[in-house]
């Protein structure tokens, strides 16, 4: 019998023949919903292997590695209670964790609260620059629904919408849109002007559509701005929500997107990363899981022509919705992902 | 670097990385790219022992200081700059402050 888990990260026994079923139930879910291309049987039964290896860490093969990003970097040693200085939680990134690329953040991860903080920023971002040799991005989340009342300027589409308010909700969705462009423009150039190779807009369009428009415009300016600005698009969810249902970005409508198309519109606004999510279901099993988000990733990858960083963490790409993400299957998603999934980076 | 890292300035991850975020290069490209330029198969890249030698030798930075000897920060960074042609920001924002662009 085989040792995995559920979504919720509990312990499940199954047999060899209920791993298969799962993992091909879960790449049918995908199919269905992104209407994308199935893997193949081979793809298939590699994931099983990968889901039945006795081992408790399982790795890729030499020369499949791949390039590992990482949201929010310096809020992961503060988060643990260690009070150290963003520049020295880089240092240790890079010459402890051997990581491949650096990523500052700060704890308020909003552009919003950030734009009050450039300055200090700037500091971080250039005092980090001159001691670390690892390419470094500055990330932060778009976080839309700060801009609404009682926490921001615009009315509260939430309250709105239940109201029946449609059209007062969806102005007001545009107008935080204008105010979070203008926030990740100026966070983004002041970063960068202090010496950071790029940008890393994190949980895209969790508040849906608008906040995935906001981030494509933002990012297009910045673009424009900046020809050589390293920008990273990393997604909320695998699905983009209509919460205003008629947003569109390059005659596209943005409500109801899966990873594989909005990849296109990443690459359309100028980005050069795309970070692509899968949701985990914490109800269905870990081979279930797995099944599910490489084959969506997978369609991402042979969508795309920029590189695409799957996200692998607690709730998405197939790891467990817990707050200590079990190695067994971080280590399991992270080889699929490298080998089945062909992802060029996590 | 866990299952499937390449393990960043201990092999040859970052510099991967780089081709990624500034030419956007996928991730094949990125690591023949980056084996031309340091003169190794790709097949070294993230392998620990052969490229501590190559930092070494290109002086590039590698997990060890060693006695400060070793380029690195900044300093390494105007290296891989040369080395992978390519413009990183905060080199070109060094020259800047110091005068020498």
């Amino acid at each position: 019998m085989i040792v995995t888990r559920m979504g919720d990260g509990s312990f499940v026994t199954m047999s060899e023949e209920e791993v298969k079923a799962d993992v091909q139930e879960g790449v049918e879910d995908a199919v269905k919903r992104g209407k994308i291309e199935p893997l193949s049987a081979d793809e298939i039964d590699y994931l099983v292997d990968i889901c039945c290896r006795p081992q408790k860490f399982v790795s890729v093969q030499h020369g499949n590695e791949l390039i590992l990003t990482y949201d929010s970097g310096t809020l992961k040693i503060t988060r643990l209670g260690i009070p150290i200085g963003m520049p020295q939680i880089m240092q240790i990134y890079e010459r402890a964790f051997a990581a491949d690329t650096l990523e500052l953040a700060y704890v308020h991860y909003s552009f919003k609260p950030i734009k009050m903080i450039v300055p200090e920023e700037q500091y971080a971002v250039a005092e980090t620059s001159l001691v670390t040799t690892a390419p470094l991005f500055y990330g932060a989340m778009p976080n839309l629904p700060l801009y609404t009342q009682p926490d921001g300027p615009c009315p509260n589409a939430a309250e709105l919408l239940p109201a029946g308010k449609i059209a007062e909700a969806r102005a007001a969705q545009e107008e935080a849109v204008r105010y979070a462009v203008k926030d990740m423009v100026f966070v983004g150039s002041g970063v960068y002007e202090a010496g950071a190779d790029g940008i890393d807009f994190d949980t895209t369009a969790a508040a849906g559509d608008a906040e995935f428009q906001a981030t494509l415009l933002a990012c297009e300016q910045l673009r424009a701005k900046y020809p050589a600005m390293a920008i990273e698009i990393g997604m909320a969810g695998e699905f983009v929500l209509g919460f205003h249902g008629q947003l569109e970005y390059d005659g596209v409508r943005l409500a109801g997107l899966y990873p594989h198309q909005q990849v296109k519109l990443a690459e359309k606004a100028g980005a050069s990363i795309f970070g692509a999510v899968v949701n985990t279901n914490s109800s269905r099993s870990f081979p279930w899981n797995l099944g599910r988000a490489v084959t969506f990733c997978k369609a991402c990858v042979e969508a795309a022509n920029i590189p695409v960083h799957a996200n692998v963490g607690m709730g998405v790409g197939a790891v467990p919705l817990v707050m200590t993400p079990p190695i067994d299957c971080v280590s399991r998603a992270s080889t699929a992902m490298a080998e089945v999934g062909k992802l060029d980076g996590l | 670097m866990h299952a499937s890292g390449m393990g960043g300035i201990r092999t040859a991850g970052d510099l991967v990385a780089r081709m990624q975020m500034s030419k956007k290069m996928r991730l094949n490209e990125a690591k023949e790219y980056v084996a031309g330029k340091l003169k190794v198969s790709v097949s070294d890249l993230a392998d620990e022992v052969i490229m501590n030698e190559v930092r070494q030798d290109l002086d590039i930075a590698t997990v060890y200081g060693g006695m400060g000897e070793q380029s690195r920060g900044i300093e390494a960074k105007f290296r891989i700059a040369k080395l992978l042609d390519l413009e990183i920001n905060s080199v070109s924002r060094f020259l800047r402050k110091t005068g020498w662009r």
